[in-house]
C-alpha cells in the first residue's frame, strides 16, 4: 500500500514532538489507544485561561498514519479556541491525509485525543474552581 | 552496496541467473507441450520436466516417480490434504495440524470442517422433516430442534456417525518457543485420525519442527504425515527416507527459482494414494492434470539443484550474517525480544519484537530495506500475526515484530547498514512513542487503564 504524500511529510518530519508538564493546570493530556490495538496516541494542549491552545505537543505508538494524524492536528489546533478544537472531526484528518479505509482508524484517534486532551482541561479547571470556592466557604 | 536491499526472503527469493540460464531455451525455442507424444517439440518438453524432477527428487531423498509438479504450493497444500482425506474416507475423517501452520494449511483445513458442518447441518433438518410433517424453514428450525429433543435422537446419533464428508480438525498449541509438543501431539491421535500436517519451518519465525521424531510417530500408529517444507527445504537437511515423511509441498519461488510452480511429494513405498483435486487429461499420473509449465519446472529443478550442492555453505555462511545482525542490534538496543527458539531456527530467519514501537512505523522509517513485520498494520485483517499469537506473544510485541530473511545474494555490508539504520530508527520512534516515555518513568503498562478501540 503505498502512502500520500502528506502521510510521508508528517511521518519523516513530525511537527510538534514532545512532551508538556502534565501537572501545569493549563495542561490537558489525552492519552487514548491501547498497546495491544497497535496505536496509542498522547497528545497535550497548553490552553490559556481565556480557552485559546497556545501550544501543542504529541507522542504516538502507531503506524505511519497514526503519527501523520497526531503531527497534523497539533499543527491544525494551534491558535485555535477550545471550541474550534472540539469541531475537528476525524473526517477532516482522514481527508486532509488521503487515509485509505483500512486507516480510518487513526483519524477517528486524533479526534479522539483532541477531546481527551480538552477534557483533562476542563476538568483540572473544575477541580481548581471547586478547590477556590471551598476556600472561600471556609 | 544497492538500494533497496532485499531482506525478505520468506516472502520470496530472487531467481538465480543460473535458473534463468537453464530456463530460457524453454521460453524460447523449446516451447513444446510435454505431454505431446509425437514430434521432436514434446520430446524435448518431457526429457527437460524428466530432468527437473530427478533435481528435485534429489534435494528431498525422493525418486522422480513420487514428485507431482503444480502450480506452487498453496496447490500442493490442498492437494495433499483434501487429497488424502478424499481417498482415505473409509479409514477415517481426523486431520491433525498446527495453530501456525500456513494458512494454505489452515484455510483448507477450515473448509473440511464447514463441508463436515454442512452435512450434519442437513441431516439434522432432514431428521425433522421426518419426525414431523410441517416444513421445516430457517426459521422454525432451532424451535423444532427444541421441540424434538434433537440432541438426545438415537436415528440423527446413528446417521452423523455415518457422515465421511469434509473432516474433524485438531489444531495443536505450541509451545513458547514456537516447537510441538509431542505428547500433545501423540494424544491427539485417534483411530479415525488420517492424517497429521506439520511444517519443516515456520514462514514467520524460522523455527524448525522435530520432523525425525513426528514422523516415526505417525508411522508406528499408521497415520500419514504430511509436511509443508516450502521454507525449509533446501536450507535445513530434509530427507523423505530418513523422517519417515509421505506427503510434502515444496515451493520453486522460495528456492531462488520461478514464481507459479511447486511440487507435491507423494510416498510409493509403502504407497500413499490421493484423489485428484483437479480433473482433465490425467497429467502428472492422473493427480494433477493440467499443461505442465515447462520453463517453470526446468528452473524449478536447477534451483533444487543448486540449494542442494550449497545447502550447507550457504546455512553457514546465513548463520554468521544472522549472528552478525542480532548481536548489532542486541548491543546497541534495550527491550528487544526475539520471537521462537533461536536453536531449532532456520539460519537466514530473524524475527525480533522492538517494544514500544509498532512495525509498521519502523518499517516505513527504514523504506530502503524490504522486511515484514507482524504488526495488524501490515495485514488486511487488523489482527497482529496468529503466529506470535500462538507462541503467547503480548498482543503489544506481535505490532512490533519485524521479520528478518536473510538470503543467498544479502552480504556483510548489507547485515551492517541494515543493523545501523534500524537501531537509529529504533531510537528515533521510541523518542517519539509515548509507551517508551512511560516505561522509562516506571509506569507498568499492563496496568494502564487503555481506551481499547
Amino acid at each position: 500500500m503505498a502512502y500520500s504524500d502528506k502521510v510521508l511529510d508528517h511521518y519523516e518530519n513530525p511537527r510538534n514532538v514532545g512532551t508538556l508538564d502534565k501537572e501545569d493546570p493549563n495542561v490537558g493530556t489525552g492519552l487514548v489507544g491501547a498497546p495491544a490495538c497497535g496505536d496509542v496516541m498522547r497528545l497535550q494542549l497548553r490552553i490559556t485561561d481565556d480557552g485559546v491552545i497556545e501550544e501543542a505537543k504529541f507522542k504516538t505508538f502507531g503506524c505511519g498514519s497514526a503519527i501523520a494524524s497526531s503531527s497534523l492536528v497539533t499543527e491544525w489546533v494551534k491558535g485555535m479556541s477550545v471550541d474550534q478544537a472540539m469541531s475537528i472531526s476525524n473526517e477532516d484528518v482522514a481527508r486532509e491525509l488521503a487515509l485509505p479505509p483500512v486507516k480510518i482508524h487513526c483519524s477517528v484517534l486524533a479526534e479522539d485525543a483532541i477531546k481527551a486532551a480538552i477534557e483533562d482541561f476542563r476538568k483540572k479547571r473544575e477541580a481548581r474552581k471547586a478547590g477556590t470556592a471551598q476556600v472561600q466557604n471556609g | 552496496m544497492k538500494l533497496p536491499i532485499y531482506m525478505d526472503n520468506h516472502a520470496t527469493t530472487p531467481l538465480d541467473p543460473r535458473v534463468l540460464e537453464a530456463m530460457r531455451p524453454y521460453l524460447e525455442d523449446d516451447f513444446g507441450n510435454a505431454a505431446s507424444r509425437n514430434h521432436p517439440f514434446g520430446w524435448k518438453a518431457e526429457a527437460a520436466v524428466e530432468k527437473a524432477r530427478k533435481q528435485v527428487a534429489a534435494l528431498i531423498g525422493a525418486s522422480n516417480k513420487e514428485i507431482v509438479f503444480t502450480s506452487g504450493a498453496t496447490e500442493s497444500n490442498n492437494l495433499a490434504i483434501k487429497g488424502a482425506l478424499e481417498f482415505y474416507r473409509s479409514k477415517g475423517d481426523h486431520v491433525v495440524t498446527v495453530t501456525t501452520e500456513h494458512k494454505a494449511v489452515l484455510d483448507t483445513c477450515k473448509r473440511l470442517e464447514r463441508q463436515r458442518a454442512e452435512r450434519l447441518e442437513e441431516l439434522r433438518w432432514m431428521r425433522l422433516s421426518e419426525l414431523q410433517p410441517q416444513p421445516v424453514t430457517a426459521e422454525n428450525a432451532a424451535a423444532l430442534a427444541i421441540k424434538h429433543d434433537l440432541d438426545n435422537d438415537p436415528v440423527l446419533r446413528r446417521w452423523e456417525s455415518m457422515v465421511t464428508a469434509g473432516a474433524r480438525v485438531t489444531y495443536l498449541p505450541v509451545k513458547a518457543d514456537g516447537l510441538v509438543d509431542l505428547k500433545e501431539l501423540e494424544a491427539a491421535l485417534t483411530d479415525k485420525t488420517v492424517l497429521v500436517s506439520v511444517m519443516l519451518a515456520n514462514n514467520e519465525i524460522g523455527v524448525v519442527q522435530p520432523i525425525a521424531e513426528i514422523g516415526a510417530l505417525c508411522r508406528a500408529r499408521g497415520v500419514l504425515l504430511h509436511v509443508d517444507a516450502v521454507q525449509g527445504a533446501g536450507r535445513v537437511l530434509f530427507d523423505v527416507e530418513a523422517l519417515k515423511v509421505d506427503l510434502a509441498s515444496l515451493s520453486g519461488h522460495k528456492l531462488y527459482g520461478p514464481k507459479g510452480v511447486g511440487a507435491l511429494y507423494v510416498r510409493r513405498k509403502p504407497r500413499v494414494r490421493i484423489a485428484p483435486q483437479v480433473d482433465g487429461g490425467g497429467h502428472e499420473r492422473g493427480m494433477r492434470s493440467g499443461t505442465l509449465n515447462v520453463a517453470g519446472i526446468v528452473g524449478f529443478g536447477k534451483a533444487a539443484e543448486l540449494a542442494a550442492a550449497e545447502r550447507e555453505a550457504e546455512a553457514a555462511r546465513l548463520l554468521k550474517l544472522r549472528q552478525r545482525l542480532r548481536d548489532k542490534l542486541f548491543t546497541a538496543l534495550d527491550h528487544v525480544a526475539v520471537n521462537g527458539s533461536l536453536e531449532h531456527r532456520l539460519a537466514g530467519n530473524l524475527n525480533v519484537s522492538f517494544a514500544f514501537v509498532e512495525g509498521e512505523a519502523l518499517m516505513m522509517a527504514i523504506k530502503d530495506v524490504a522486511v515484514s513485520s507482524g504488526s495488524a498494520c501490515t495485514s488486511a485483517s487488523l489482527e497482529p500475526s496468529y503466529v506470535l499469537r500462538a507462541l503467547g506473544v503480548d498482543e503489544e510485541l506481535a505490532h512490533s515484530s519485524i521479520r528478518f530473511g536473510l538470503g543467498r545474494f544479502n552480504t556483510e555490508e548489507e547485515v551492517d547498514f541494515v543493523a545501523d539504520l534500524v537501531i537509529a530508527k529504533v531510537r528515533k520512534l521510541r523518542e517519539m512513542s509515548p509507551l517508551y516515555e512511560m516505561a522509562r518513568e516506571g509506569i507498568d503498562l499492563k496496568n494502564v487503564q487503555w481506551t481499547a478501540h
